[in-house]
């Protein structure tokens, strides 16, 4: 069975359709990249499956068991983490005690949580600034924070949404490496890139979305090449 | 015969986060050349600190032979180079006859501004149509238009604009276009533009530059970049190409 399903989800805002009839499914262990242009519904698809909106209609399915209709932290426990576009750390706790609160979905215990999250932060390469405030990181720092605190709560399923997005070019070989090693350990992930070559270079399957719609699914090799793909991002005159 | 712009071996960054890596770029007296780049690549801080809103932290900017690059933004307005911000970035309660009269603050535009804006008014009627509506109140177009117009009435030599297509319907966008391309034609001021559709861009353009992570890795005739393998590659990754 797969492990996330999507069916026939759809999404407006007053007059855009955001996301219409978006079906597919994510095997356990996969690694799949969402691509489009700007606008194309990429965010919106992941505040649907992560319980943020509300979809008009549609379903997702973790395993078989309904997602739809349950709020953000119960999609949570449930097994689906995720990190935001725009950072959002809790700005006056120090960066160990944001990662704490991941955990803490899972554990009572104060000191497994603390325990936890420094190992997170470890995996991360974050471990240093666990005593600092999250305020005072860099960019590239709290995406890492982000990716720490997300994984704490020990998610089946993480949507990592543009993880490279604002953080410096010298920082993205060091995050891309990191995305692989969680893939290899067994985790199945749902990455969001503007960056084609990362996404090429790390996922086994892309799903391109535009105005809202799947327009290719498959293979990196075959979605780069797709007619419709390339007319969404460069227009007709570059299809071949 | 030296270009209008020329900007050689440009480093930018926000703190310790770089963004542009010797950048450079050239436009020629009544070019239009386009920017181009997938998102994040660095556009808009490359036309940032053409306009003095960033300063480099290497790298130079020359503008009709004159290094620029330690001047003010205020002082390349008045030696010509004027900037349509990202957004537009109207005043959203004043008229739009004043969000126009304030382009034209420089002490070389200032007194020639009436002249100026009854000239733009043949090119853009709804300055004189909707000259005391509020600027938030027009369309997305109409304020694209106006933002084009503050810009126009600085007498730049050079417009630079930022995403001048930005979330307009298809029939505003082609207007827009016959606009930059009168603008040329008409008055021979040169055009810089950022912009993310790329077939759209070159077609306008005469010629493109293409950034990639902060670097421009690719510049010439819009002919030769519209079908080029190589700005498939930069957009849609190695597969593409």
């Amino acid at each position: 069975m797969s492990l996330l399903t999507v069916r026939r989800l759809s999404k407006r805002f007053g007059g855009i359709a955001a996301n219409r009839e978006i079906s597919f499914e994510v095997a356990a262990g996969e690694l799949v990249g969402i691509i489009g242009p700007n606008g194309a519904g990429k965010s919106t698809l992941f505040e649907c499956i992560s319980g943020f909106y509300a979809p008009d209609a549609g379903e997702v399915e973790l395993e078989g068991t309904r997602l739809t209709g349950l709020s953000p932290d119960l999609v949570c426990r449930r097994g689906v983490a995720r990190t935001f576009q725009k950072l959002r750390p809790f700005q006056g706790m120090t960066v160990a005690e944001n990662v704490m609160v991941g955990a803490l979905t899972r554990t009572r215990d104060v000191r497994h949580a603390r325990e936890q999250a420094h190992e997170w932060l470890r995996r991360v390469g974050l471990l240093e600034k666990a005593n600092a405030h999250a305020r005072t990181l860099s960019t590239g720092q709290r995406k890492r924070l982000e990716l720490a605190r997300a994984l704490a709560t020990g998610p089946r399923l993480l949507l990592l949404d543009e993880v490279t997005g604002g953080v410096d070019q010298r920082s993205i070989p060091a995050l891309v490496e990191l995305v692989r090693e969680l893939h290899a350990g067994g985790l199945t992930l749902l990455l969001i890139e503007h960056n084609m070559r990362v996404v090429t270079a790390v996922a086994q399957r892309i799903i391109a979305l535009h105005l809202g719609e799947v327009i290719a699914d498959g293979a990196p090799s075959a979605v780069a090449r797709s007619p419709k793909v390339v007319e969404a991002y460069l227009g007709q005159a570059y299809v071949a | 015969m030296n270009p209008q712009l020329s900007v050689a071996a440009l480093d930018v960054a926000y703190g310790e986060f770089q963004v542009l890596w010797e950048a450079g770029l050239e436009v020629a007296a009544g070019e239009i050349v386009a920017v181009l780049g997938p998102n994040g690549a660095g556009k808009s801080t490359l036309v940032n600190t053409i306009s003095g809103l960033l300063r480099p932290r290497v790298g130079s900017i020359r503008f009709e032979g004159q290094r620029i690059e330690g001047l003010p933004a205020h002082r390349r307005a008045a030696i010509g180079i004027a900037h349509v911000l990202e957004r537009r970035r109207l005043f959203p309660f004043l008229t739009v006859h004043d969000n126009v009269l304030l382009g034209a603050h420089n002490a070389r535009a200032r007194p020639q501004r009436e002249a100026t804006l009854a000239r733009l008014e043949t090119l853009l009627p709804l300055l004189r149509t909707r000259r005391s509506q509020l600027a938030h109140t027009l369309s997305g177009g109409e304020q694209q238009m106006v933002a084009i117009a503050r810009g126009l009435m600085a007498q730049p030599k050079l417009l630079m604009i930022d995403e001048p297509f930005l979330g307009l319907a298809p029939r505003m966008v082609e207007e827009i276009g016959v606009l930059v391309r009168r603008i040329r034609d008409e008055q021979g001021i040169s055009v810089l533009f950022i912009e993310q559709n790329v077939e759209l861009s070159l077609k306008l353009a005469d010629r493109g530059v293409v950034l990639e992570s902060g670097r421009t890795v690719l510049s010439g005739p819009s002919a030769e970049l519209l079908r080029s393998a190589e700005v498939k590659r930069i957009f849609l990754g190695e597969f593409a190409g």
